[in-house]
C-alpha cells in the first residue's frame, strides 16, 4: 500500500527554493524602483521593465567592449564589475531623462496624463531597442567569464557561484539603499518629500531635485537587475522587460506599495512563488505567470495595501 | 423679493460690499469655469471657424458628415485598398469606441483592454470553426459573445471596486499577458492544463492559432464578401455611435463624467461609484468582444500574435489622438492611425510621408512665418554642405544608394549621407538624435532655430539609414509611443478632446 505522504524529493525541494531566491532578488531590485517612485510620485513608471533591459544591453556592450568573455581584458570579477557600475550608471541618467521629459512638464495634469506618457515611452525604448538591437538573443557566456562553480550543502542542497552572487550582491544593495534612505540627508528629504511634497518645498527641499535622485537610485537598481538576470541567465532579448516590470510590480504591490522592505519582500514571495509553482503545480512550467497574477489577484482582494503597506487614507 | 436685496441702494452707507457683488471677483468661482464662454468664442481664423460650425450641425448630421465618406469608399477603391484602408479602420475605430466608454468616459485605465478583442474572436471561433468542429449561426454566437466578453469584464471590473487608477492598469495590464499565455498555450498538448470533468482540451489551437473561423451567417445568409464585411462594420459603429451619443449624453454618462473627474467627490454625491465603473468596464468588453466576431470572421482565423501590446498601443493612440470622450475624433483618430502606417509600408510613400509632415509641421508649429523658412533654408544648405564634406574627406560616408526612391530619392542621396555599411553609425545617430530632440525642448527663441537645424539633418540621416528598413514593425511603434507621450506633453485631453476642467 502506498504511504498517504510521499517521500518529499528534497532536491527538487531546493533546487526550487535557490532558484526561487535568485529570481526573487532579481525582481526586489526591479520593485524598488517602482517602490520609490510611487512612494515620491504617485505615478507607476511602465518604462521601469525597459530600464532594466536596458542595463542588461549596456553591460553586454560593455562585456564586448572589454574584450568579450572568452578573452576579456581583464579577470573575470573586475569585468563584472565593471559592467554593474556601467549599467547602473548609464540606467540612472536614463531614468532621470526620462523624468525630466516625459513626466515633469505632467505633474499637475489629470491623473491618467502621466500614465499614458509613460506607456508611451515604454513602447519607445523596447521598439528602439528592437531597432538598434534586433529581435535575438544575446549571450554573455558567464560560464567562460567566471567559470561556474557548484558546492552543495549535504546531498540536496545545490547552489552555484553565480546564485551566491546574486543573492548577496542584491542584499548588499538592498542594505546600502535602506542606509541610504535612512541615514543620509538625501534619504531624509527624500522620506520628506513623499511624506508631503508641498511641505518639503516649503522647507527648502529641493523637489525636483529630490524626484530626480529618487529617478537615479531606482534606475540604477533595475540595472543591476538586469545584468544579473544576464549573469545567471546568460541570455537577454529586446523584450525582456515587459514581464520582468510586470513581475517586479506586482512584487512592491504584494509587499506594500512605497515601503521599501516591502519591496525586496515582495520580490523574494513573487520568485519563490515562480519558482514552486514551475515545480509542483499543474501546467506549471507554461502558466507559472498566471500563478503569480493570481497571486496578485488575491493580495488585492485580501489586502489592498499590501504585507508591509499601511493603508491609503484617500483626502478630498 | 423686496427690492435693493442684492447691494445697492438699499444698504447703509459704510456698510461692507456684499462679497458676491456682480463687479466683485467672486470667491469661490473657478476662473476656467467663468471663461468658457470666452475661450468657445476665442478660435480665431480657419480653425475657429470650423469649430463652431462643426457645433452647430446637429448631431445625425454630424453622424452623416463623418460616416458619409466612408459608405462612398468602397465604389471608388479595389478590393486589397478596401480591406486595408477601410475596413481595417473601422474595426479599429470600433474598438477605440469601447476603449474610450471606459479609459474616455469613466476615466479608469484599463490596459487589458485588447484582450476582450482577442477573447470574441476566439469565443466565435471556438462556436463556429472547422477547427472546433461546431457551426453556429452567427445571429445565436454574436449575442452569447456579448454576452460573455460583458461577464468576463465584469470579473476584471470587479478588481476596479477596491484599486486606484494605477493599480488598476497594471492588473489589467497583466490580465492582457496571462490572455496572451493562456492562448499560446491551450492547446491541449503536454504541457497544457488537465481541465476537471473534460480532460485536456485544443481550444485555441495555441501558437498557430485557431483556423477555419465560419464567414457570419445571419439566418442562412452569408456575408462572404470583402465588401459585405464593410458595410456590416460600418453600420455596426454607427449604431454604437448613435447609442454611445444617447448614453454619454444621459444620466449614466453624465455620472461617468463625474466619477472621471473626481471619483471622491463624486462618491460623496452619492453617485453609485462602483456599479458605474462595473458598467463602464462591461460596455467597454462587449464591445470590444463584438469587434473581434468581425476581426474573426475576416480573418477566418484567430492567432495570438493579434492581441498583443502592439494593438493595445494603437488602440490608445486612436483614442488619444481622437480626444479621450469624443465621439467623432475617433474616427479621425482611427483614419490617422491606422493610414498613416498603412502609407508607410511602401518604403517610397513612407519617404513623401515622412518629409512631408517634417515640413508641415514646421509650418504649422514655428512662429512668425519667416522662421520655418530659416529652418527649412538652413537644413538644406547645411545637409549639402556636410555632403561635401564628408564625401572628400570619407568617400565611403556618401557612397549608398537609395532603392527605388524616384525623384525625391535621386535628389536625397546628394544630400543625405549614405554610408555603405551604415551599422553602428546609424545606432549612435539614433541616440543623437534622441538627445538632440531633448535638447530642442529646453532652448528658446533663435537658439532653437539653431539647434533644430542639425537636428532635421540628422533626423533625415537616421531615417535613411536605420528607420527605414523596419517601417512597418519597430519604427512604427516608436512612433506612436513618441507621439503619446509628445501629445500628453502639449495637450493631455488629445487633439479633438475638450479641455478639462481643472481644480489645482
Amino acid at each position: 500500500m502506498r504511504s498517504l505522504f510521499p517521500p518529499v524529493d528534497w532536491s527538487l525541494f531546493f533546487g526550487e527554493l535557490v532558484s526561487g531566491l535568485t529570481l526573487g532578488s532579481i525582481y526586489a531590485l526591479i520593485a524598488l524602483g517602482y517602490t520609490m517612485v510611487y512612494g515620491i510620485l504617485k505615478l507607476l513608471n511602465f518604462a521601469h521593465g525597459d530600464v532594466y533591459m536596458v542595463g542588461a544591453f549596456i553591460a553586454f556592450f560593455v562585456l564586448q567592449w572589454l574584450g568579450g568573455p572568452i578573452s576579456p581584458a581583464v579577470t573575470g570579477w573586475l569585468a563584472i564589475a565593471i559592467m554593474f557600475a556601467v549599467a547602473m550608471l548609464g540606467c540612472g541618467a536614463l531614468g532621470v531623462g526620462i523624468e525630466r521629459f516625459a513626466y515633469r512638464p505632467l505633474r499637475n495634469a489629470p491623473r491618467i496624463a502621466p500614465l499614458i506618457s509613460a506607456l508611451g515611452v515604454s513602447i519607445f525604448l523596447q521598439n528602439s531597442a528592437l531597432l538598434l538591437w534586433g529581435p535575438q538573443f544575446r549571450d554573455y557566456n558567464t560560464f567562460d567569464l567566471i567559470g561556474v562553480k557548484s558546492y552543495s550543502i549535504g546531498k540536496n542542497f545545490f547552489i552555484s557561484n553565480i546564485q551566491i552572487l546574486t543573492i548577496a550582491a542584491s542584499i548588499g544593495l538592498m542594505i546600502v539603499l535602506t542606509l541610504l534612505v535612512s541615514r543620509t540627508r538625501a534619504g531624509k528629504a527624500m522620506r520628506a518629500t513623499s511624506f508631503d511634497r508641498e511641505a518639503a518645498e516649503m522647507m527648502g527641499i529641493s523637489v525636483d531635485r529630490v524626484i530626480s535622485f529618487t529617478f537615479f537610485v531606482g534606475s540604477a537598481l533595475a540595472a543591476a537587475g538586469g545584468v544579473m538576470f544576464g549573469i545567471v541567465f546568460g541570455q537577454i532579448f529586446s523584450l525582456m522587460g515587459f514581464t520582468a516590470g510586470l513581475k517586479g510590480f506586482t512584487a512592491a504591490v504584494v509587499g506594500g506599495i512605497g515601503s521599501i522592505p516591502g519591496a525586496m519582500l515582495g520580490g523574494f514571495l513573487i520568485g519563490l512563488t515562480e519558482a514552486f509553482s514551475t515545480g509542483y503545480l499543474p501546467g506549471g512550467s507554461t502558466y507559472a505567470n498566471l500563478y503569480v497574477f493570481a497571486l496578485l489577484i488575491a493580495m488585492f482582494l485580501i489586502r489592498p495595501s499590501g504585507l508591509l503597506g499601511s493603508p491609503v487614507i484617500r483626502k478630498v | 423679493m423686496p427690492d435693493g436685496q442684492l447691494g445697492g441702494p438699499g444698504l447703509p452707507e459704510g456698510a461692507p460690499e456684499l462679497p458676491d457683488a456682480v463687479d466683485r471677483p467672486r470667491v469661490g468661482t473657478d476662473e476656467w469655469v467663468a471663461q468658457v464662454e470666452e475661450r468657445r468664442e476665442a478660435g480665431k481664423g480657419l480653425t475657429g471657424l470650423v469649430a463652431r460650425g462643426w457645433e452647430r450641425v446637429p448631431a445625425p448630421g454630424r453622424l452623416l458628415l463623418l460616416l458619409g465618406p466612408f459608405a462612398v469608399f468602397p465604389f471608388i477603391t479595389n478590393e486589397g485598398n478596401l480591406f486595408r484602408y477601410g475596413l481595417i479602420t473601422l474595426i479599429y475605430a470600433l474598438l477605440a469606441l469601447g476603449l474610450n466608454i471606459v479609459v474616455g468616459f469613466a476615466g479608469l485605465l484599463d490596459l487589458g483592454y485588447v484582450a476582450f478583442f482577442g477573447f470574441g474572436a476566439y469565443l466565435y471561433g471556438i462556436m463556429a470553426s472547422g477547427h472546433s468542429g461546431h457551426h453556429l449561426q452567427a445571429e445565436i454566437a454574436i449575442p452569447i459573445v456579448v454576452v460573455a466578453s460583458a461577464l468576463v469584464g465584469l470579473l476584471l471590473g470587479l478588481t476596479s471596486w477596491r484599486l486606484l487608477g494605477d493599480y488598476l492598469a497594471i492588473v489589467t495590464l497583466f490580465f492582457l499577458q496571462a490572455f496572451v499565455i493562456f492562448v499560446n498555450n491551450a492547446n491541449g498538448g503536454p504541457s497544457d492544463f488537465s481541465y476537471p470533468f473534460v480532460g485536456r482540451v485544443d481550444l485555441t489551437g495555441g501558437a498557430n492559432g485557431l483556423d477555419r473561423i465560419d464567414p457570419l451567417n445571419f439566418f442562412g445568409f452569408k456575408i462572404s464578401t470583402t465588401e459585405g464585411y464593410y458595410f456590416y462594420t460600418l453600420i455596426a459603429l454607427a449604431l454604437v455611435m448613435t447609442m454611445l451619443y444617447f448614453v454619454n449624453s444621459s444620466r449614466t454618462g453624465r455620472a461617468w463624467r463625474a466619477l472621471r473627474e473626481d471619483p471622491l467627490a463624486a462618491e460623496a454625491m452619492s453617485t453609485p461609484v462602483n456599479r458605474l465603473k462595473l458598467l463602464a468596464f462591461m460596455f467597454g468588453a462587449a464591445t470590444a468582444g463584438f469587434t473581434g466576431t468581425i476581426f474573426g470572421a475576416v480573418q477566418s482565423g484567430a492567432f495570438p500574435g493579434d492581441y498583443d501590446v502592439g494593438l493595445l498601443i494603437t488602440i490608445y493612440a486612436i483614442v488619444i489622438l481622437g480626444g479621450l470622450g469624443s465621439l467623432g475624433g475617433v474616427v479621425i483618430g482611427a483614419l490617422i492611425v491606422n493610414g498613416a502606417p498603412e502609407l508607410l509600408r511602401s518604403s517610397a510613400n513612407a519617404r513623401f510621408l515622412f518629409y512631408g509632415v517634417l515640413v508641415l509641421a514646421l509650418l504649422v508649429a514655428m512662429r512668425p512665418w519667416y522662421r520655418p523658412l530659416v529652418v527649412l533654408v538652413g537644413t538644406i544648405a547645411f545637409g549639402f554642405a556636410v555632403h561635401a564634406i564628408v564625401g572628400a574627406a570619407w568617400s565611403r560616408g556618401t557612397a549608398g544608394h537609395i532603392e527605388g526612391g524616384g525623384a525625391l530619392g535621386r535628389g536625397l542621396e546628394h544630400w543625405v549621407l549614405l554610408p555603405t555599411h551604415p551599422g553602428r553609425i546609424a545606432g549612435w545617430a539614433y541616440f543623437g538624435l534622441i538627445v538632440a530632440a531633448l535638447a530642442l525642448t529646453m532652448v528658446r527663441g533663435w537658439w532653437r532655430v539653431l539647434v533644430l537645424i542639425p537636428t532635421l539633418y540628422l533626423a533625415s540621416f537616421v531615417w535613411e539609414n536605420k528607420l527605414v528598413e523596419q517601417v512597418s514593425g519597430a519604427t512604427r511603434l516608436i512612433l506612436l509611443g513618441a507621439l503619446l507621450v509628445v501629445i500628453m506633453n502639449a495637450r493631455p485631453s488629445g487633439i479633438f478632446g475638450t479641455a478639462r476642467v481643472e481644480v489645482a
